[in-house]
């Protein structure tokens, strides 16, 4: 019995070892390859540098062209969270505590949205924020981003809210207290767990995002982190050791506000697939 | 009636989500619907009126036929290779110890890497000169190998990637459902004299089926989706062979302004992640019903 456990304990151990080696070592070689050059990176891929050059990273910090990257993308992550939250949690409140006719049909209009990808229809998409004067605008990146999101937000939102105790609308109410300010009031302040985790994913979709961006910004300017990182690419597509430092880089900071705010992710991984 | 405020919340509360929703979510549908049936640059009146041709081209188009293959290819690796090992995994870290926690942070932070980061990664690590095939080929004293411009094997390297990436995240919904299966029944089944495979065959999966189901859903509509791992990797490349559906669709309809023809493959891609989910939607309703 023991005997086998033992065995049994061995090969989890060893599986579990590999599918992390797996996971780690693509990431490790990448941080590592930042600092070699560019013969040691052909000589020896995976192992640690004989020499830590760091002038490599330290010419991407250096240049303010990648800090714009940054602070484009943070700032149409961060609109897009905020407008995602706001919406979304708005309509949410309405489903959740309000009945009135066409109530059900709206909501079923506003959760067709999670069913496609907005790849179906980004060329009509494209089109459409041309027309409205939104290309090389952040805009054009921030709402649709926005509009996606809103069905996965307003189904967590919704669901929270319902949760939450009746009573102390009821008390609000006798004190004169209205729907509106009650959700200002109340309902958001009690709601920080929900606003972490949705504004969480929609921060981290929103950050990686690059089809939209690659659609909507043509000015080198206004590039986000992904478009700049492939423009990076196609600027030094043989010095693999620059393009891994600028990989690395843009690792860093998700890995970071990984380990951050992993309880939120986990929360709404969990949550997601409970509710079904 | 509404003296609560409660029309004041509907009229303030709804409207924006609705907007933003119909105008950059449900109209671009439509107009690609409309749009399909024409011929139009993108520019100046829409008139080229075509009928189906747009669909014709596309059916008879081979490398459509590609990247729908692929597409198919990537949704079987998903249910085939990834689904399996992030149950396995699931099965052996969801207990709450720090050991296990460790490991699930590190198997989920792919996940949350930006697809495009996660393609040129990988597209170093596949690089002849530099990655794990010059490695090979240099330990071999081969010539150098260049698997993401080789057509039989650049779509593997694609979906090796995107098991890297997404294993975590399914992973996560077995481990949240394994976590909510009562203890109970397992230390029963055990003294009962189960074996370890028993238990998992015959009490865990079952009270899983549902995540299972989820999960297979989300896979099938994240395949469908696939593109930005593709670009830093093979771009569609070699010949066209490795494109998934919104490759081809940016390819071949978005870099050339075939605004009718990429219209078209949105609509397609749109009826297919309709029919997963209608499906799903049944399957679910008529589990929940009998049970």
């Amino acid at each position: 019995m023991s005997r086998q456990s033992g065995i049994g304990s061995l090969s989890r151990a060893a599986a579990l070892s590999m599918a992390a080696a797996f996971v780690i070592i693509p990431l490790l070689a990448t941080v590592l390859g930042g600092f070699k050059t560019i013969g040691e990176l052909r000589a020896s891929p995976f192992g640690l540098p004989s020499q830590w050059h760091t002038e490599f990273y330290m010419d991407i910090l250096r240049n303010p062209v990648f800090w714009s990257y940054l602070k484009s993308s943070l700032f149409v992550s961060l609109s897009a969270v905020v407008i995602t939250l706001l919406c979304s949690s708005m309509a949410a409140y309405v489903f959740a505590h309000i009945r009135f006719f066409g109530s059900k049909m709206l909501l079923s209009y506003l959760l067709l949205g999670m069913m496609f990808p907005f790849a179906t229809a980004i060329l009509p998409l494209f089109i459409m924020i041309r027309d409205l004067g939104l290309l090389d605008n952040y805009l054009g990146v921030i709402l649709p981003q926005a509009a996606f999101s809103m069905a996965f937000a307003i189904v967590l939102f919704k669901s929270f809210f319902e949760q939450l105790p009746h009573e102390l609308f009821e008390a609000a109410y006798v004190d004169g207290c209205g729907y509106i300010r009650f959700f200002f009031q109340f309902t958001l302040p009690l709601s920080t767990p929900i606003l972490a985790t949705v504004g969480t994913f929609v921060f981290v979709q929103s950050w990686n995002n690059y089809l939209l961006p690659l659609v909507v910004i043509n000015n080198r300017e206004l590039f986000t982190w992904p478009l700049g990182m492939m423009q990076f690419r196609g600027e030094y597509i043989v010095e693999w050791n620059k393009i891994l430092a600028f990989v690395s880089l843009t690792i860093f900071p998700a890995i970071v506000f990984f380990v951050a705010a992993q309880k939120y992710i986990v929360a709404g991984l969990t949550r997601g697939s409970v509710k079904g | 009636m509404y003296h609560d405020g409660k029309l004041g919340a509907i009229l303030l509360f709804l409207p924006p989500s609705l907007l933003l929703f119909s105008l950059f979510v449900v109209m671009p549908i439509f107009n690609a619907a409309e749009l399909s049936l024409y011929k139009w640059s993108g520019f100046g009146e829409v008139t080229d009126f075509v009928g189906l041709k747009n669909y014709a081209n596309l059916l008879s188009h081979s490398v459509f036929h590609q990247s729908m293959w692929n597409s198919v290819k990537i949704i079987l690796a998903s249910i085939l290779l990834q689904i399996p090992l992030a149950l396995g995994l699931a099965l052996l870290i969801y207990r709450k110890t720090p050991t296990n926690t460790l490991f699930r942070l590190v198997f989920l932070a792919p996940y949350i890497l930006a697809e495009i980061a996660s393609g040129l990664i990988w597209s170093f690590i596949f690089d002849g000169d530099y990655g794990v095939s010059a490695q090979i080929a240099s330990a071999l004293s081969i010539d150098p190998f260049y698997i993401l411009a080789d057509k039989r094997f650049a779509f593997l390297a694609i979906i090796t990637v995107i098991v890297w990436k997404y294993f975590g995240f399914h992973m996560m919904i077995f481990i949240a459902a394994l976590q909510s299966v009562p203890t109970e029944l397992i230390e029963a089944a055990e003294l009962d004299g189960a074996s370890p495979r028993q238990v998992v065959t015959y009490v865990k999966l079952p009270l899983i089926a549902h995540a299972l189901k989820l999960s297979v859903f989300f896979a099938i509509i994240g395949s469908l989706q696939v593109f930005d791992v593709i670009i830093p990797l093979t771009n569609g490349g070699p010949s066209n062979s490795t494109h998934s559906i919104v490759s081809y669709l940016y390819t071949f309809g978005l870099t050339r302004l075939n605004v009718g023809y990429g219209s078209a493959v949105g609509v397609v891609l749109f009826v297919f992640c309709i029919f997963t989910a209608l499906t799903y939607k049944r399957i679910v309703i008529r589990e929940g019903k009998t049970t």
